[in-house]
Parts: C-alpha cells; structure tokens; sequence
C-alpha cells in the first residue's frame, strides 16, 4: 500500500526550520494538519511560533496563531529573543492571533447547550483577513480544563480541524503529553488529526537534557524514521540535526597537503588528502596538540586559514605551548588566518556546540578544522548523543572539502582505545596513532600510521622526539613487539634478524 | 431595580441561536420588568466583535451591567442557572445551589 502512495498526490511544504525539513523529507503536508504532541518544556510552542515565522520570513506567506494557553502578549514577549518581531507581522497583516487563552479572573456558567462556533468564526475570519496559508494552535489539552463536557469538546475541535482542512491551508495542532514514551496525547486528540504525528522529547538521561523530535507517522507520504536531537538557539529557534539525512557523496581529492611535519608527510605516502579526516589518538602529553598546532601552523604558511578548537586548553596555555615549539599563533590570529576558539565542552549541550562549530565554519570558511581534543567532548554527552555529534561534525567537514583534524585521547597510557575511535574510526580517513612505550626503564614515544585510506604508508612503529623545533621521528621499534596492546615485549636483535631471514 | 445591559454572541441562525434569544427574552420579560437593554450579536457577521470579547463558545451572554460582569454559555434553557448568572435569584436559593456543588 505504501509503495503505491508515497511519492505521489501529496506535496508538502517547507517549513524552514533546519534540519527537519531534511527528517520530514519536505516538510509538513500541504493543507494537512499535523500534531505536535509533547511533554511540557519540550518546546512545541516555540516550534508552533517558528512554523509560522519561517513562512512570513523565508516565503512571505502570513498566519495564524490560535493560543489557547498564553495571552498574545506573553508569547510575543517571549519569542523575542529568538529573533521574531511577532507584533510588527501584525502591524503588517502577516501574522493574526485568535486569543483563546483563559481569561483571569473571568469565570463563566453554563445553562444549557453550547458549541465552539464561535471558536470556528473567528479562526475562520483570521485566515480570510490576511490570507493566512499557515495555522499554528497551540496548545489544545488547556481548552479541556475549561469546559465541563470533554466528549462535547472533542468533537468541536474536529470540527474545526476539518474546516481547517476545507480551508487548504496548512496547520500545526501542539498536545500536551504526561510521559516521554506513552500515550501519544491527552484527551485523545490524536484521534482527529491522526494523519500526521510528530512527538517532541525532552529526555533526561544521565543527568543531561537531551531533545529530540521524532516523525511518528505522515499518512500517505515518506520521512526519516527515529528520534533526531535537536536544540533551541538564541536568534534562530528550533534546529535539527538529520543524521540519517547524511549522505555519503563528498567528492574526493587526490591533492596532497602537508601535516607540518615532513617525516610525518613520508610516513603517510607524501601528505594527508586535502579533503580527509585525520584521527591522532594517544595518552596525555604524548603530542597530541602539537601535532594540531604544527597542522594548523602549515596550513597559514601556504596562505590558507585554519581553525583550531580547543576544548581542553585556555587560549592562554595553548599560545604559550605553541611558543614553546616556536609557532606564534598570536601573528597568526591578527593576520587573520588562524581562529582559536577555546571553550569548555561543559558550556553548553553538544547539539549547541555543533551548531556553534558550523556557524564558525561557515563564517571563517577554513581550509583545514582541528579539533582538540574530540574526546573531551565525551563527557557532556551519552555515548549515543556523542555518536550522533561526531557523525554529524565529520560528514559537515567533508561536505564543505576542507581538512578535520581531530585528536583523541585514550584512557590508557599505553594501550588502549576510547570511544571516540570506536565512533569515529570508519569515517576516518587517516588515523595515526601515538604512543607511550616503556623500554629499559624509560618512557619512550612511538608512532604509528594505522590506516591511510587511499594510498600506501610506512607500516612501521617508529619512535619520535619532541624538542623546542617540533616532533622528529627517528627509526622503528624492530625489536619490540606488543606496543600497540600496551605490553611491549623485547625481542633479541639475533632472533629479530633470524626471523627476517626467513622470508628472504 | 438597576438596568440590566446585556449582549448575547449567537453563531448564525441555529435552533440553539433561537432558542437562547426566546429562553433569554422569556426571562427578561418575567423577571427585568422590562428594564434591560439587550443586543445580539451574530458572530459569524461580526467576528472582530467576538475576538475582541474572546468569545469562545456560542451561544454566550454577557452582563456588562450591574457590576459584576459575568458570562454565561449554553442556551440558557436551565433557567435557574441563568437567574444565578444574572444575580437574579434570592439569597436563599443561591446557598442552596451552593451546597449542591
């Protein structure tokens, strides 16, 4: 039955809320009514506000708000801040309220039979007056508290959502809901508007707050199926972030850049692919960050700009280490071709950081991105919310063919990997491990190229110093085996030679 | 007696809409003396009338006058609910409706 409809007779129409007009595969349906069903705080009326703010902003078609909850001058107020002059739409014949929120201190007493007609009219000459193509009600469980007669209720509002429909105009219904994962609205309101359902969750798990919207059903045409997260931002409103949505069709290059550093470059078969992902893993203070900054640093001396974001160091540290290996990201910074965003990964939920990461992209347009490091980022977050953030960060670097560099840090000072590597691996195009080897009593440093995807590279695991110039690696471990398992065993030079022979 | 002011918001020319404006006369006729002043007024001919009074359900009446404003929905065939929406009924009436909610 599906196969039959989707794709055909039903057209929807964009919303302009990013990001899910990418899960909803268009948009809304074209004069259908959608229910918004959620919990309280899960910002169903910032997104009724924003479908129709979207419209007057992106596409100058005006609508209607219909509250029945907060008295016009309370959502007015309140949207502000998310960068909507609601009352200068109504000076302007965009926008139109049809208050029905309760009136304070105004009781009412009923002798005999009634309807909602009224209701009706005024939601009716609403549209007719500004040629509203958009209809936003919110929220519908508050009209129930007052009337005594729910039944009688519930089939007044599917009168009015079958004029609505009469009315070919699009509309948006907001539901409270008790649970996060239950019934999916109170008073059975679901049951006139059953063609389309979204549900807005506001989670809590492991002590954070997590949204998500999910498209639970659009009869008759296609979306994205599952919960996708999303955030509210200052200015923008609602934004979405379509995982599955992502597809697999960067182009790919075959131009070569350099890393900073020529042995790494040789190691590599002659420099990372310019539109590539670099994943360096190690333990702490085994170079992770310089190899960044010497990344970074490269990228300005060919005229390209870089942008380093350090969620681990203070700018201050960060300027002062880099000194330290003789680069001045201070010059760089005034000349403009080096961004330093330091930030605490705590400041705010990763959905927000990812947005604020692609709006610095998107301004700046770097020609290489480095993360330090990716696992710091961790632990704001599940480990499902941290999956669905790096997918959602790598596949936005590859989309706009600028180089990533991420750094990753393991638990282990020896071995070990951590859930960034777990996550992130098979997206990677080249990862590079660095790690800590102990060896007659002394802490040495090895490195390693595990994967390069696309050209040959230096199998071996070779050891490197650090010192006021840089990172210099020097031969390969040939007689230790196990430094990757974090259980070096030594092996005699003889028996080292012996079993090389063999194969000759 | 004070003058009564009233309003009466009716959606169209429904049998509800007439049978609240009969009920309604009825009761003025019986209980005001003839001291009211009343308007209708059709929703669906004047809806910026009705969004202005936040009028959701019809038919509804408004005493403006005497103080306090009160509203009253339905078609107004349960007369002693009206009469206690208009502050018509004695005081011992209005406690006995009070103890049977």
């Amino acid at each position: 039955m599906n196969e039959i409809e989707v794709g055909i007779g039903i057209e929807k129409i964009e919303t302009g809320i990013e990001g899910f007009d990418m899960i909803s595969e268009g948009g809304l349906p074209k004069g259908r009514t959608t229910l918004i069903a959620g919990t309280s705080g899960s910002a169903k009326t910032v997104f009724a506000v924003q479908f129709l703010s979207e419209g007057i902003i992106k596409k100058d078609e005006p609508g209607v708000f219909v509250t029945f909850e907060e008295p016009p001058g309370d959502i007015r107020k309140n949207v502000i801040s998310l960068g909507w002059d609601v009352a200068k739409w109504e000076q302007e014949g965009k926008w139109a309220f049809v208050d029905a929120s309760p009136v304070v201190g105004e009781d009412h007493i009923i002798a005999g039979e009634y309807d909602l007609g009224a209701l009706l009219a005024r939601i009716e000459y609403a549209v007719q007056k500004i040629g509203a193509r958009r209809i936003s009600m919110d929220s519908l469980g508050s009209i129930f508290g007052r009337f005594t007669e729910p039944g009688l209720v519930r089939n007044e509002l599917f009168k009015i959502a079958a004029a609505v429909k009469q009315m070919g105009v699009t509309a948006i219904i907001t539901a409270e809901r008790t649970h996060e994962y239950g019934d999916i609205a109170r008073f059975g309101i679901e049951e006139f508007v059953a063609d389309n359902v979204i549900i807005l969750r506001n989670v809590l798990e492991s002590e954070k707050r997590r949204r998500t919207m999910e498209i639970l059903k659009f009869r008759g045409t296609s979306h994205q199926k599952g919960e996708y997260p999303f955030t509210v931002i200052k200015n923008v409103g609602i934004v979405a972030i379509p995982l599955s949505g992502i597809e697999l069709k960067q182009r790919s290059s075959t131009v070569r850049i350099s890393s900073g550093n020529i042995d790494i470059d040789k190691m590599c078969g002659g420099g990372f692919f310019r539109d590539s992902i670099i994943l360096v893993s190690g333990a702490t203070g085994c170079g992770k960050t310089m190899l960044s900054a010497e990344f970074a640093a490269d990228a300005t001396k060919n005229g390209e700009r870089a942008l380093l974001l350090a969620f681990e160091e203070s700018r201050e540290q960060l300027f002062r280490n880099a000194n330290g290996w003789g680069i001045d990201f201070e010059k760089m910074e005034n000349d403009g071709i080096l961004k330093v965003v330091c930030r605490y990964p705590e400041a705010e939920g990763l959905e927000d950081h990812l947005i604020l990461i692609k709006s610095i992209i998107r301004d700046f347009k770097p020609h290489r991105v480095i993360v330090d490091s990716l696992s710091a980022l961790e632990r704001v977050s599940t480990v499902k919310g941290f999956r669905e953030f790096v997918i959602a960060l790598t596949s936005f670097i590859k989309h706009q063919e600028v180089a990533g560099l991420f750094t990753s840090t393991t638990g282990e000072l020896m071995g070990g990997t951590s859930v960034t590597e777990a996550h992130i691996s098979t997206i990677t195009d080249t990862i590079i491990l660095l790690r800590y080897v102990e060896m007659f009593g002394e802490m040495r440093r090895g490195i390693t190229v595990l994967k390069m995807r696309g050209s040959m590279h230096d199998k071996d695991i070779r050891e490197f110093n650090i010192d006021g110039k840089g990172m210099h690696i020097g031969k390969a471990f040939s007689n230790v085996t196990g430094i990757l398992s974090g259980h070096p065993v030594f092996s005699a030079p003889e028996e080292v030679d012996r079993v090389k022979d063999l194969f000759k | 007696m004070n003058k009564f002011k009233l309003r009466l918001y009716i959606t169209g020319k429904t049998p509800k809409s007439e049978r609240a404006i009969a009920n309604l006369k009825e009761i003025c006729e019986n209980e005001l003396d003839g001291l009211y002043e009343l308007s209708i007024i059709d929703v669906l001919e004047s809806p910026q009338l009705a969004e202005d009074e936040k009028i959701l359900a019809t038919p509804t009446l408004i005493k403006d006058l005497p103080p306090p404003l009160k509203r009253i929905i339905g078609d107004l065939s349960d007369s002693d609910k009206v009469l206690l929406g208009l502050d018509l009924l004695p005081a011992m009436d209005n406690t006995k409706k009070g103890d049977k909610r």
